[in-house]
């Protein structure tokens, strides 16, 4: 019996022929990702022994740069873990810096037909590079360093076929809403994108769907590999790889038919994104005064770009707060130079580091309780921003950026017209 | 078996609501303070050791962070859930919190009703109302006896892998 590309790699990996699902597997694991989390995954405990320190990549993201003396003296801890076991891959405060995911996509530690396993829920991002990535828990992660191995539960995997262009103003995280209100959840599923679309499909749009696959509910989310993904991994030196493509009797729980062409602008309400995405024609006209643009999902230098776009010439409306943040420093250089920053600025858009502050609902842009906020980051869970009252609305870069000048949700579409050019 | 008193909850119920990020980064006893505080304030006070939570589909959506623990530091014994989140489960494994998927249990339990789960049968029954037994999904039993022996870190720490807690927590 055929096996999915997730399959293939899991099988690989475990030394055994084939893997289907329901199998309980044990994997080799090539790369472990952490974030902030190197500083305190331990708890109370020493590890005693490490299987290999070259396997691990550390980045810190979440608390960049230290909003408070505890973050700052635990990020003391970690550096400390890193020197201790010789990790080399370590990417502190400064130039080298970002948001894990993007840390993984510009230095190619995620490689083709590998096993990625991270403490970050949204590692599934790294699936864009035909890896199969997972998000673990901390004792996952423990048990990753000292052994080289983890163990996964296989699922059935779902298969999408992308198809078709995008329209102008629309993006991938609008297909990303898409999915979540047609099809729902994709709980204990593994998902796989392929299609006539991809060569149309840069990285970084890719990856917006692989990190939002996180909130699908998906466990591994892996894209087929193509000349776009063969082309970013020579750009960035990857090390050598065996990408895997699915058998063609590959069995699926179900194959699905993605017209990108199809898709408009959409949103996620509040509180919720799996089956609660309307059109964003049927949210238009609420009050927001709160935009947030960045993540691991959407802050990439072609959403800074699309935001810049939107935004050219015009400003911020009076009493929103519209805060970007750039997912690696080496995007936010990028931006600075192309002047992204320097429009986004002009119109009155607050440029913090890169970091995963007010996704998160750390710092950074944190909401009170009467905020209405429409953001391009990954979660809209009751409270996941700041307090629990506040309500939060998730939409495209262009859609957010839009939002912010107009301060009210509407069709990103009135404002990219004139900027086409 | 384990038996005690319900409490209930719906679907998708986040992580972000087990361990809110205002505490992600704080001690295991500010996280206690504040599990379900968003949609159930004051909750917590309530909550007795030994009571059960029975959920709806998708329990325990969002992120990796140890909220299964935050569920047992606050004296739950078990819980019962439509359908479990795939990552939300392997921290309920690897920190060794007791539950079980069953489909119908929303609608066999009032919150207060007393439910007995059986892990030997992987079958589920309201001890107050009476009524049939549901049938659970089983757990392959490598999972099983991680999640019933108290998770992953005693196994790690006989094996060589961590030493011992330097003090309790």
């Amino acid at each position: 019996m055929g096996m999915t590309i997730t399959e293939k790699i899991l099988a690989k990996k475990g030394g055994v022929k084939t893997v289907a699902p329901g199998d309980i597997t044990v994997v080799s694991v090539d790369c472990i990702a952490f974030n902030d989390i190197i500083s305190y995954f331990l708890g109370d405990r020493e590890l005693l022994k490490m299987s290999d320190p070259d396997k691990i990549v550390a980045v810190f993201d979440h608390m960049v740069p230290p909003p408070t003396a505890r973050a700052a003296a635990e990020q003391e801890v970690g550096r400390e873990f890193v020197k201790r076991f010789g990790i080399k891959r370590f990417h502190d405060m400064g130039r080298d810096q970002g948001i894990l995911h993007s840390i993984i996509a510009e230095n190619g530690y995620a490689l083709p037909g590998t096993v990625l396993i991270s403490n970050d829920s949204h590692a599934c991002s790294s699936g864009v590079f035909n890896c199969a990535a997972r998000a673990v828990g901390r004792p996952d992660m423990i048990y990753g360093v000292a052994t080289g191995n983890a163990w996964f539960k296989v699922g059935e995997t779902i298969r999408y076929e992308l198809e078709g262009r995008l329209s102008r103003s629309v993006s991938m995280k609008d297909v990303f809403f898409q999915l979540a209100g047609q099809y729902g959840d994709h709980s204990n599923m593994n998902v796989e994108y392929g299609g006539s679309a991809l060569p149309y499909l840069n990285i970084s749009a890719r990856q917006t769907l692989t990190t939002m696959s996180a909130e699908l509910s998906a466990d591994f989310a892996v894209f087929e590999p193509d000349d776009v993904m063969f082309d970013h991994l020579l750009t960035v030196k990857a090390a050598p790889y065996e990408a895997q493509y699915p058998d063609r009797d590959a069995q699926y729980h179900d194959r699905r038919v993605v017209d990108l062409g199809s898709i408009g602008p959409l949103v996620a309400l509040p509180d919720a994104v799996i089956n609660n995405t309307v059109k964003v024609e049927e949210a238009e006209g609420t009050p927001i005064n709160r935009a947030f643009l960045g993540s691991c999902a959407n802050g990439m230098l072609d959403d800074i770009r699309i935001a810049a776009e939107v935004m050219q010439g015009k400003l911020v409306a009076p009493g929103v707060r519209f805060v970007v943040s750039p997912a690696s420093q080496n995007i936010y250089r990028q931006a600075l130079r192309a002047g992204y920053i320097g429009t986004l600025v002009d119109a009155g858009a607050i440029v913090t580091s890169s970091t995963c502050g007010a996704c998160g609902g750390f710092h950074s842009g944190v909401l009170g309780p009467n905020d209405v906020c429409i953001t391009t980051s990954t979660r809209n869970f009751k409270g996941r921003m700041g307090d629990p009252n506040a309500r939060i609305y998730m939409g495209s870069p262009a859609t957010v950026a839009a939002a912010a000048i107009a301060g009210v949700i509407t069709h990103p579409g009135n404002f990219l017209t004139g900027a086409a050019a | 078996m384990i038996s005690g008193r319900v409490w209930k909850f719906g679907d998708n119920i986040s992580t972000d609501l087990m361990l809110p990020g205002s505490v992600v980064y704080g001690t295991e006893e500010e996280q206690k303070r504040l599990v379900f505080a968003a949609n159930r304030p004051g909750w917590v006070d309530h909550v007795k050791q030994g009571d059960i939570i029975v959920g709806g589909n998708n329990f325990g959506i969002g992120s990796g962070r140890p909220a299964a623990r935050s569920l047992i530091n606050i004296g739950i014994a078990c819980l019962l859930v439509e359908s479990v989140n795939g990552l939300f489960l392997r921290n309920a494994v690897n920190f060794g919190l007791p539950m079980m998927e069953c489909a119908g249990v929303i609608s066999t339990f009032s919150e207060g009703d007393i439910a007995e789960v059986d892990f030997d049968t992987f079958t589920v029954r309201n001890a107050t109302k009476g009524g049939d037994r549901l049938n659970g999904a089983p757990i392959p039993s490598k999972l099983l006896d991680l999640m019933l022996g108290g998770g992953l870190f005693p196994q790690m720490e006989a094996q060589g892998f961590i030493s011992k807690p330097r003090k309790k927590g």
